[in-house]
């Protein structure tokens, strides 16, 4: 016993250092102090403080676990153990920070931040102040760790909104349909503030997705419990797609050309992701060139239409099929000897591929034909017939459409010949090509497929800007649209979609947020395969294909307990 | 005999071998027409393969982190471009008090010192911490697993660094020693490339001779032949990992302080194309194998630094310096397509997963 509490200590000393040492990074990387501005309730919280307590409070209630035996007086001294630790690691900050000025290496350990944390109080109260911060927050995890999980959910919820709308308050009033009135004069009256929400619309959202949240929540049991035919199922199918569809195209007259501008870009990189993921997550082949033909799509349709160039001055609809043909040929032509190599190998030659089309594109050498470090301006805009589709709005429809057909072609894909085979590649290779598959050739299938959507995605890119730059296409994007599939889950169209619209559409609408983007990629993609691999909205086969070595363990474990029952 | 190898002759071979002699004659028929051209004076020409081996130097030292990873767990460290960024980036503070407060220039040596010491020691912290958390917990995953969570880990690093140090280049301050020109003969030379090239050949040799001769050494060719027999020859598989890793990152952290003793600039993004780079050296020798990671970073270097000029000015390409980069990722596209195991072989391991 004495052993078990020992440990149970240890557990929370290391808890409230390792979650000290998280606040204290995100404090000097910065983001206390940009996001210390944006208010979630008018001059009460803002995002930055949410920033830095988060990461303390979530990862003390994931050490709950480890000693969730323990009675709750015992539960609460460690955690609040714990939250005093990261507290004092923070106190260590601000007292080593005030003391030395150690801006020109830490840029951001500036005064201002030392404030931020202390809740504007200076430093002897401060220091008080910062211990009980972390301690309350251990306080507060073991609350939200005790509640019914119908309640926790409800209130975790809650939570996540009133952050979500509080941040976005700028974006959302500039949103077209809170111009009519009252709406406008509601939400700007009583709901938002100068920054962020009032206290009063704060605590009524709350209120609001709480109640949504706890009564729907008990709701949707009931349902699922009732036994649905497959008529019915496909049915209420039919409906759901339907309204989403309706929804998705009343988006850009109701929300206005600042969203219609950031849903052309999630449309975009949606686009490209679900090509990648018929490389990625449908054959398994990791590619991170990919936006090696990204760039052909977008600088195929520049050259050919451009009058600036001045080759063939062809209109978009003559130099789409063009573009096409030359992605595909492009993705041949890389993969046929490409496709012979190790997983590994492979992502770094797609990636030395991207690399040397950007190259190219940049040098003096190619200017005459693809601009240089310039680019090229003045690309032809679609028209259909008398109608030239030329403002963002307008461009939505388009991609929105580019969207529906890839998404369409990739569904049926999968479960087509080609799909199976392919995914039988995924799995093993070897055993593929013994079962009369020809690895060579399905590969290169994938290839050409994900090549083609990138393809049209860069030449909607063209379109959409009406001009290219070689700066446009860096390898950044390759690990962009990789962590979109990724993190939404390889191989899972819906997964692509959800994660397309998070991943690009919550730095598109926060700007601030830009900054630290890759940042988050980067450690979602660490954490996503630390943790779950087969990503947010995954494909069931993928699933268990990731699993399957944790299903061994488990049978191996189930085993000497079924002989021992007989 | 003719007719079963013509049928054995697929597609693939075809556009591969089509592709590997159009570039072949280029190369040649370029190379050819600049030198009969007589465009650069011999001097150019030794200059540009003092270049090639000072780049290639520091290459090679990247490269041995890389090919010892690899050699061990078989796996491709995506982000010991950022071990390499980490220390250099790190250690201009240090530079740059030590230049305040006039120590700099007065203690040239013991400056130096302590500046490697610290860019080791930071590049070594960055690659243990790498191994700990991000490897460590999946060394059975899927093959493609572990490299993901490698470029993730790459550009997290990368922006952390970014947030902490902030977005600006940040220049080393000159050392009054370094500046000038010595003359070996026909040579000249500058001092700094001079301590670079010097300072890398013997770093290469210290390590040969650790990885070839030490007992740590040996431990840890045999974990790369075979895990498990290894294990039950008593040797502590974790532990040789960790110095494998810890190794890896000192190499890179002496790698970054000669890369800056050349560029006299950091920046968080300083070690994508370097890594990269190294990453095709470390290929082209053969990955896992140390005298080859030698071998490959010398030759990438001096294709990188002549390749330009003697391929390209002969093609009437303007502007060639530009394409030097481009030359490097052809390098490194074309060995791994015709010679995947580079000139000298994977030897750590011949065992392949």
């Amino acid at each position: 016993m004495n052993n078990l509490a020992s440990a149970a200590w240890k557990k929370a000393l290391n808890t409230g250092l390792v979650s000290g040492i998280l606040a204290i990074m995100i404090s000097l990387i910065g983001m206390v102090e940009s996001f210390g501005d944006t208010f979630i309730i008018n001059r009460f919280v803002s995002l930055g403080d949410i920033l830095h307590m988060a990461p303390i409070l979530i990862l003390i209630y994931g050490a709950i676990k480890t000693y969730d035996q323990a009675t709750w007086k015992l539960q609460l001294a460690y955690s609040t153990f714990s939250g005093a630790i990261a507290g004092l690691m923070l106190t260590v900050l601000v007292l080593f920070g005030s003391a030395l000025d150690i801006r020109e290496m830490l840029v951001n350990a500036s005064p201002t931040l030392f404030r931020l944390l202390m809740f504007g109080i200076e430093l002897p109260g401060g220091a008080f102040i910062l211990i009980l911060k972390g301690t309350l927050l251990g306080a507060l995890a073991i609350g939200l760790f005790r509640l019914q999980p119908r309640w926790r959910n409800a209130i975790m919820q809650g939570i996540i909104w009133v952050v979500l709308i509080g941040t976005l308050r700028d974006q959302i009033l500039l949103a077209s349909f809170v111009q009519i009135e009252p709406l406008n004069s509601i939400l700007r009256g009583f709901v938002f503030a100068q920054s962020g929400l009032t206290q009063f619309g704060g605590i009524l959202l709350f209120l609001i997705v709480v109640a949504a949240y706890y009564f729907l929540g008990g709701r949707k049991k009931v349902v699922a419990n009732n036994k649905q035919t497959p008529e019915k199922l496909r049915k209420s199918r039919l409906t759901r797609f339907g309204i989403a569809g309706i929804a998705l195209l009343l988006l850009p007259p109701v929300l206005g050309l600042f969203f219609s501008e950031v849903l052309d870009s999630v449309g975009l990189f949606i686009l490209m992701s679900l090509g990648l993921n018929i490389v990625v997550g449908f054959a398994g082949l990791l590619d991170l060139g990919y936006v090696g033909f990204y760039a052909i799509g977008a600088y195929t349709m520049a050259v050919f239409t451009s009058p600036e160039m001045g080759f063939f001055n062809l209109s978009f609809w003559q130099a789409l099929p063009i573009a096409l043909l030359f992605s595909v040929l492009a993705g041949v032509i890389l993969g046929l000897p490409v496709l012979r190599m190790r997983g590994d190998y492979l992502a770094i030659v797609t990636l030395g591929f991207g690399e040397i089309i950007r190259l190219l594109a940049l040098s003096d050498w190619l200017k005459p034909w693809l601009g240089g470090t310039q680019g090229i301006q003045r690309i032809a805009q679609p028209q259909i017939g008398p109608i030239a589709i030329d403002t963002l709005q307008e461009i939505y429809y388009l991609i929105l459409l580019g969207i529906g057909l890839v998404a369409f072609v990739s569904i049926r894909l999968k479960d087509s010949k080609v799909g199976r085979a392919w995914m039988a590649i995924r799995e093993d290779e070897d055993v593929a090509a013994a079962m009369g598959i020809n690895p060579v050739f399905s590969k290169l299938m994938a290839f050409a497929t994900g090549a083609l959507f990138a393809g049209l995605s860069g030449s909607l890119l063209g379109a959409k800007l009406t001009s290219v730059y070689p700066h446009s296409f860096t390898f950044i994007v390759s690990i962009n649209v990789l962590s979109i599939i990724i993190i939404g889950g390889m191989g899972s169209i819906p997964g692509v979609l959800i994660g397309g619209l998070v991943l690009m559409g919550l730095p598109g609408v926060l700007t601030e947020f830009e900054e630290y983007r890759w940042l988050f990629y980067g450690a979602a993609l660490v954490m996503m395969m630390l943790t779950r691999p087969e990503g947010l909205w995954p494909e069931t086969r993928r699933k268990l294909e990731l699993h399957e070595a944790e299903e061994e363990v488990l049978e191996e474990d189930l085993t000497p307990a079924i002989q021992s029952g007989d | 005999m003719l007719k079963r190898w013509l049928q054995t002759i697929t597609l693939t071979d075809v556009v591969v071998w089509a592709i590997g002699l159009i570039i072949g004659i280029a190369v040649i028929y370029g190379t050819i027409s600049t030198l009969r051209a007589d465009i650069y004076s011999t001097t150019q020409w030794i200059d540009l393969i003092i270049g090639g081996f000072k780049l290639g130097g520091i290459y090679a030292l990247i490269a041995l982190g890389y090919t010892l990873v690899y050699g061990i767990l078989r796996m491709i460290n995506f982000a010991h471009s950022e071990v390499f960024m980490s220390g250099p980036f790190t250690a201009v503070f240090l530079a740059k008090f030590l230049h305040a407060k006039g120590f700099y220039n007065s203690q040239p040596v013991i400056s130096l010192l302590l500046i490697t010491i610290l860019s080791v020691g930071v590049s070594m912290g960055i690659a243990l911490m790498l191994e700990r958390i991000a490897y460590r917990p999946l060394r059975n995953a899927p093959r493609l697993v572990p490299l993901i969570t490698a470029i993730g880990a790459s550009f997290f690093l990368q922006y952390t660094f970014r947030g902490l140090y902030g977005n600006d280049l940040e220049s080393y301050p000159t050392m009054k020693v370094l500046q000038g020109k010595l003359s070996l003969g026909i040579i000249q030379i500058q001092k700094a490339d001079l301590i670079v090239i010097i300072a890398a050949f013997i770093m290469m040799m210290l390590l040969y001779i650790v990885v070839q001769y030490t007992k740590m050494g040996k431990a840890m060719r045999s974990v790369s032949e075979d895990k498990e027999t290894a294990a039950l020859m008593g040797i502590d598989v974790d532990k040789i990992i960790v110095s494998t890793f810890a190794l890896g990152g000192a190499s890179a952290g002496i790698a970054g302080i000669l890369y800056v003793l050349i560029f006299n600039t950091a920046h968080f993004y300083m070690g994508f194309i370097p890594g990269l780079k190294a990453f095709t050296a470390a290929v082209l020798g053969g990955i896992g194998n140390v005298p080859g990671a030698w071998l490959g970073g010398m030759i990438l270097g001096l294709l990188e630094s002549l390749g330009p000029n003697l391929f390209l000015t002969g093609l009437g390409v303007p502007a060639v310096s530009q394409l030097k980069d481009a030359i490097a990722f052809t390098v490194l596209v074309l060995i791994l397509i015709f010679r995947p195991t580079g000139l000298l072989g994977e030897r750590l391991s011949k065992a392949k997963a």
